[in-house]
């Protein structure tokens, strides 16, 4: 059962994958800027996951038209909305650390955390 | 519907409008509004919790026009508005005892930038405290990370920022396992809303249904809290975060942001998950051995520093490992004991941050204990405030350590097989806090050298040269003993408001 669920489950168990890479490399990688590409990979498969637990196959878009008001034709529109606040979240956390990434380059003229850290220690600050 | 029902909505309305206000006044202007916002947020809590102590009940307030299950809701019982009060009164003391450092070490272009960040910070604590729909309380998470990094970089230097971007780094990890966790969540229940989650959940675990994707939600969501709170082996970021940052930052951060994260935590234990369910599993183990390593752990690093900034963040470390071991004790009296400890922890820690300020003042601006030597004379409010709080944390009678300290081992005794292990961290623990709170206030009470005198710039400051600081040391100092004197009626508003939480 467990193969066959992950493959039938294929999109879910991609966007596990793309969580997995996603957090690595934001808990890993010693460049702000890939920490940041990690950050977003990891929301955006949070994302995936999101709104693909509101997809129904063959429903529409959730917006009525031709006076269509059946619940059976449309897909769940409220992980889509929360894909949309989510998304707005990450925008606004992306740009808080690319500012901060900008002000320490602009000091040590480097991107790699660890050296700014021994080179803050050298300093004795 | 009374008009005192509306006040939690007004509060977190309030505060959220009063952050874009405070950009485009001036720096004056902005001060006085914030601290009238947040003594006015106080007051409103205060009325609100006397009214549901009155009542008896907890109620439901809509966000909107929509009813439960599609609408937005806020709940607001006793608990939550307790600690409401208690957040917007150390978050006052904590503003006003750090003016002087703030205008000191802030650009003066950026003073109503600070503002900003407090009144966010403020809004989401309030937010998260009343929130009744999980999604909800992740948004305001993120504006709880994003104001206080802006909190802690305020100041600039460059050890600041490289403290912000670890902090950002390690939120940002806690903060997708969180959303990860509530998308398995709302996968598995389909509701949004926190009662209506529990509803699905206890149906679910009846039936015997998907046990496995329940216990990977509960362990995302709470290993999430528990790095963005500084759990013990995610807590890397916090000394530097809290050590270098201006004196209310340090403050605001060790005594508040956190515990949000831990309210929120035993909101999802208590109200989503149920406690029982959260009891049987494993996931509370996990965090019990988390934090009775985070109580040693955190005490030997602190005797290890040099600075008396980074000592008491350090010394957080270990507290915070106090109150994840109340909750991994899996019983409603280890509960109440992380409850009262989570205010009595706050009250101490911020009274503690702005009495170091005070003495590091008078010693040419060092947080170097050697330049500390005899820093209680020269500075006497201060040194008596830091004694009181280290007391405080060590737990003697009288102050509210104390009490925390007799909780957690009260709650131990009742557990079958974590006693021993509770006991034996207690009381290394507790003799580690004596070691380095008692080791700095010798220190801070030995007759300085006249060497040392020629060399740096010691000032002396007596408690009439800085009102403001001076007052909210002496209010500190009288919380921290209304909270150990009063405590039977602290644990009754909480045993009250956890009955009423669920």
């Amino acid at each position: 059962m467990q193969i066959s669920g992950l493959i039938t489950n294929y999109q879910e168990a991609a966007a596990m994958i793309l969580f997995c890479i996603g957090f690595s490399n934001l808990l890993l990688q010693k460049n702000l800027i890939k920490k940041i590409i990690g950050l977003n990979i990891m929301d955006t498969a949070v994302y995936l996951f999101l709104a693909l637990k509101g997809y129904i196959e063959g429903l529409k878009a959730p917006i009525v038209v031709n006076g269509v008001q059946s619940v059976n034709a449309y897909i769940n529109p409220i992980p889509s909305g929360l894909v949309l606040t989510g998304i707005v979240v990450s925008v606004s956390v992306t740009a808080l650390m690319l500012s901060l990434t900008i002000r320490l380059y602009h000091r040590y003229h480097t991107l790699d955390l660890d050296e700014i850290s021994t080179r803050l220690e050298k300093e004795g600050l | 519907m009374t008009f005192v029902q509306n006040f939690p909505f007004i509060c977190i309305i309030m505060t959220l409008f009063g952050g874009p206000l405070s950009s485009i006044l001036g720096r004056k202007k902005a001060k006085v509004l914030n601290t009238a916002i947040i003594t006015a947020v106080g007051l409103m809590n205060l009325a609100v919790l006397s009214f549901v102590i009155g009542t008896g009940e907890s109620y439901v307030y809509s966000m909107g026009h929509f009813p439960a299950p599609w609408g937005n809701e806020i709940r607001i019982g006793v608990l939550e508005a307790l600690m409401a009060v208690f957040f917007s009164v150390i978050m006052l003391l904590s503003i006003l005892g750090g003016v002087k450092e703030r205008e000191e070490q802030i650009e003066e272009s950026k003073q109503n930038l600070y503002y900003i960040m407090v009144n966010l910070l403020l809004s989401s604590l309030i937010a998260l405290i009343y929130t009744n729909d999980i999604f909800t309380a992740y948004v305001f998470v993120e504006i709880n990370t994003i104001s206080a990094c802006g909190l802690i970089m305020i100041r600039q230097n460059g050890r600041t920022i490289v403290a912000g971007t670890r902090y950002m780094i390690m939120s940002l990890l806690g903060s997708g396992m969180l959303l990860l966790g509530i998308s398995f969540l709302y996968g598995l229940t389909g509701e949004l809303l926190m009662s209506n989650i529990h509803e699905a959940v206890v149906k679910i675990v009846a039936e015997g249904r998907y046990h496995d994707p329940l216990i990977v939600s509960l362990g995302l969501m709470s290993i999430g809290l528990a790095i963005k709170s500084a759990l013990f082996p995610f807590h890397a970021w916090l000394p530097d975060a809290y050590g270098y940052s201006t004196v209310s930052s340090s403050a605001i951060l060790s005594s508040l942001v956190s515990k949000g994260y831990v309210f929120l935590l035993i909101k999802i234990f208590y109200r989503v998950i149920g406690f029982d369910i959260v009891a049987r599993s494993h996931i509370i183990d996990v965090l019990f051995v988390f934090g009775v390593m985070g109580m040693i752990m955190g005490s030997v690093s602190a005797i290890r520093q040099s600075s008396i900034s980074r000592m008491i963040a350090y010394s957080s470390v270990a507290q915070i490992g106090y109150i994840y071991m109340g909750l991994g004790l899996g019983s409603t009296v280890g509960l109440e004991a992380t409850l009262y400890h989570v205010i009595s922890h706050a009250a101490t820690k911020s009274l503690l941050f702005i009495a170091a300020s005070g003495l590091t003042e008078v010693s040419d601006d060092s947080t170097d204990f050697f330049d500390l030597t005899g820093a209680g004379y020269r500075n006497k409010l201060a040194g008596l405030a830091f004694t009181a709080g280290s007391l405080s944390m060590v737990g003697t009678p009288l102050f509210a350590g104390f009490i925390s300290k007799l909780l957690f081992a009260e709650a131990g005794i009742g557990h079958t097989y974590k006693t021993l292990p509770t006991m034996i961290a207690l009381a290394i623990s507790t003799v580690l806090n004596t070691i380095y709170f008692m080791k700095t206030v010798i220190r801070l009470y030995t007759p300085e050298r006249q060497k040392v005198e020629e060399k740096k710039h010691f000032t002396r400051i007596h408690w009439w040269n800085e009102p403001l600081k001076s007052a909210t040391l002496v209010c500190f100092i009288a919380l921290n003993l209304v909270l150990g004197l009063g405590s039977a009626r602290i644990l009754f508003l909480i045993r009250n408001g956890l009955r009423m939480f669920g």
